[in-house]
C-alpha cells in the first residue's frame, strides 16, 4: 500500500486532509481517496501539520471549498495547488 | 465480529435498565448545594450534583429547568434520589415526578429548618438508600436496553475523517438491534443543516429538524458580535486544522453513519417513538449537550474528540475517543478508544466500529471510563434566558 500522507473524503473536494505530523514543502503526496478507495499525488508547496488541508487544485478569490463532496466555505485570497488552506484564505459563508 | 446480545445491567422498577447504580443528592436550586455537598460527604457511595441555577426562572426557561432535573433522576442509572431545595414546592413538583418511576426518592427543604438540621436529617435518608443500593446486583440483559447518546467535542480533522465515523459505524450495527440513539448539537450542524434534514424519516421530523435549526441560528446571528471568531470554531478546533462552521458541522455529522432519525426532541425531552435514533435539540458546549441526553434517559454516551476534550458526567458514562495520533499520545489518560491506526490506514472503519462496541459493552458492564476514573463529573444546566 505504501505511505499515506494525505486523505481526501469525497473524489469532487478540492482539499485533503495532512494525516502525518507535518509535510514539508516540495514533498510528493500519495493521495488516498476515502469514498472510491482511489489514490492520487499532490507536491506541497507549503509546510502543513497534521489535520489542516491542502489544496488540490489552483483556486480564485470567490470559489468554494468542497469537502466531504460539500460546500465548506469561501476562497478570500488566491491558492495555489500544494498550499496550505486554512483560515487565512477560506471563510464561512454562514456567520 | 459476532456482535453480544446482552450486557450487564441494574434492572430498574419501571423496566428501564441502568449502566450504573448511584445515589443522587440532587439541589433544586443553587443555594442547596452546600446542603447536598455536606450529605454527599457524609454518606459514601452517594453522589451531590451541584449547578449553578433554579432560582426565579420562568416560562420555557423554568419547564426546561425541572426537566432536567426531573430526567436526571428518572435516568436509570440512578438508583435512588435524594432531592433538597430552599423551598417545598418546587422540590415537591420534581419528587413526585421521579417517584412515578417506582425508585426511592425523597425531599427535604431547608426554609425554617437551615442547613445544619437538614444535613443531618437527609444523611440518615441518604445511608439507608445507599446501603440499599448496594444490594443490588447486575443481571442479564438485551443490548437493545443500551440508549445511547453521542456528541464531539474538541474536534478537529481527523474527528471527520475517523473518530466520527466510527460511531457512525457503531451507529449503523446496533440501530437493528432495538438500541436507543441520540445526537445533537443544534448549532453544530449549520452548514450541513438540509443535508441533515433529509435524513428525518418522515416529513414531520424534516420539517421539526429545520424550524429547530433555524430558530437556534436566528438566536445566534441576533446575538452574534462580529463573526464569533474563537468560538465557531473554536481556537482548539482551528489548531487542529477546521477552518470554517461548515466544515466542523459535516465532520460532526458523520456520527450518524447513514441512520436516519425518528423525531426531534426538546432539550432533555425523554424520546417517545420507541427505538431508534433521535435528534435532541441542545448546545454544543460538551457539558450542557451531555447533562441534556443524561437527563433525556440516556444511559451510555460516546464522545469522539480530536485535540482532547477531557468532559465526563456524573451519571452517564462518557467513553471518549479519538483519532488524533498526537492527543492519543499525549492525553492517553483520557482516551478509551484510540483508533488513530486509521489515519495511517492499518485498522478500517468496520474495525474501528468493532472495537468502540467491544468498549460500550465493557463499560456498560462496568468497567469504569477515563473520565469516571480522574473523577470528571460535570453537571451543567442549559438556561435559555435570564431569570425574572
Amino acid at each position: 500500500m505504501g505511505s499515506t500522507e494525505v486523505i481526501i473524503h469525497d473524489e469532487k473536494d478540492n482539499v485533503g486532509v495532512v494525516v502525518i505530523e507535518k509535510i514539508s514543502p516540495n514533498q510528493e503526496c500519495n493521495c488516498w481517496i476515502m469514498e472510491n478507495d482511489k489514490s492520487a499525488k499532490i507536491k506541497s508547496i507549503s509546510e502543513i501539520p497534521l489535520g489542516h488541508k491542502i489544496a488540490m487544485a489552483d483556486m480564485k478569490e470567490g470559489d468554494t471549498i468542497l469537502k466531504y463532496g460539500h460546500d465548506i466555505g469561501k476562497v478570500v485570497k488566491n491558492i495555489k495547488k500544494g498550499e496550505h488552506v486554512h483560515v487565512h484564505n477560506v471563510k464561512t459563508k454562514k456567520w | 465480529m459476532k456482535i453480544p446480545k446482552s450486557f450487564l445491567g441494574y434492572k430498574r422498577e419501571n423496566g428501564r435498565v441502568g449502566t450504573r447504580n448511584h445515589v443522587i443528592i440532587l439541589p433544586v436550586d443553587d443555594i442547596s448545594n452546600a446542603c447536598a455537598e455536606a450529605v454527599a460527604n457524609n454518606i459514601k457511595g452517594t453522589i451531590a450534583l451541584p449547578h449553578s441555577y433554579g432560582r426565579l426562572q420562568f416560562g420555557a426557561d423554568l419547564e426546561l429547568h425541572f426537566r432536567t432535573m426531573i430526567g436526571t433522576g428518572k435516568n436509570p442509572n440512578v438508583a435512588a434520589v435524594i432531592v433538597i431545595g430552599i423551598e417545598p414546592k418546587w422540590t415537591k413538583r420534581i419528587v413526585d415526578a421521579i417517584a412515578k418511576t417506582g425508585k426511592p426518592v425523597e425531599g427535604f427543604s431547608i426554609e425554617g429548618v437551615g442547613d445544619i438540621d437538614t444535613i443531618a436529617k437527609v444523611s440518615k435518608k441518604a445511608q439507608e438508600f445507599s446501603m440499599w443500593a448496594s444490594e443490588k446486583q447486575r443481571e442479564e440483559c438485551p443490548l437493545s436496553d443500551l440508549w445511547i447518546s453521542v456528541k464531539c467535542g474538541e474536534s478537529d480533522t481527523t474527528s471527520g475523517l475517523a473518530s466520527n465515523p466510527t460511531v457512525g459505524n457503531l451507529m449503523d450495527k446496533l440501530e437493528p438491534l432495538g438500541v436507543y440513539l441520540c445526537f445533537g448539537e443544534t448549532s453544530e450542524l449549520t452548514g450541513a443543516e438540509t443535508v441533515c434534514a433529509k435524513r428525518g424519516k418522515t416529513p414531520e421530523a424534516q420539517k421539526k429538524f429545520m424550524k429547530t435549526w433555524s430558530d437556534y441560528n436566528d438566536f445566534i446571528l441576533k446575538e452574534a458580535t462580529d463573526d464569533l471568531s474563537e468560538s465557531q470554531p473554536t481556537a482548539g478546533n482551528i489548531a487542529g486544522g477546521l477552518t470554517t462552521i461548515e466544515e466542523k458541522a459535516f465532520g460532526n455529522f458523520q456520527k450518524i453513519g447513514s441512520r436516519q432519525f425518528i423525531d426531534v426532541l426538546e432539550p432533555a425531552e425523554e424520546p417517545q417513538k420507541g427505538k431508534g435514533l433521535y435528534f435532541m435539540d441542545t448546545s454544543s458546549a460538551a457539558a450542557e449537550c451531555v447533562t441534556l441526553q443524561a437527563a433525556g434517559g440516556f444511559n451510555i454516551h460516546l464522545f469522539p474528540t480530536g485535540q482532547g476534550n477531557i468532559i465526563g458526567n456524573p451519571i452517564e458514562p462518557v467513553i471518549k475517543l479519538t483519532a488524533n495520533p498526537l492527543t492519543a499520545k499525549t492525553m492517553s489518560e483520557h482516551i478509551d478508544v484510540d483508533v488513530s491506526k486509521i489515519l495511517s490506514r492499518q485498522m478500517n472503519l468496520d474495525q474501528a466500529g468493532d472495537e468502540l462496541i467491544k468498549a460500550t459493552i465493557k463499560v456498560a458492564n462496568g468497567r469504569l471510563t477515563c473520565a469516571e476514573a480522574l473523577g470528571h463529573k460535570e453537571f451543567v444546566m442549559t438556561k435559555l434566558y435570564r431569570s425574572a
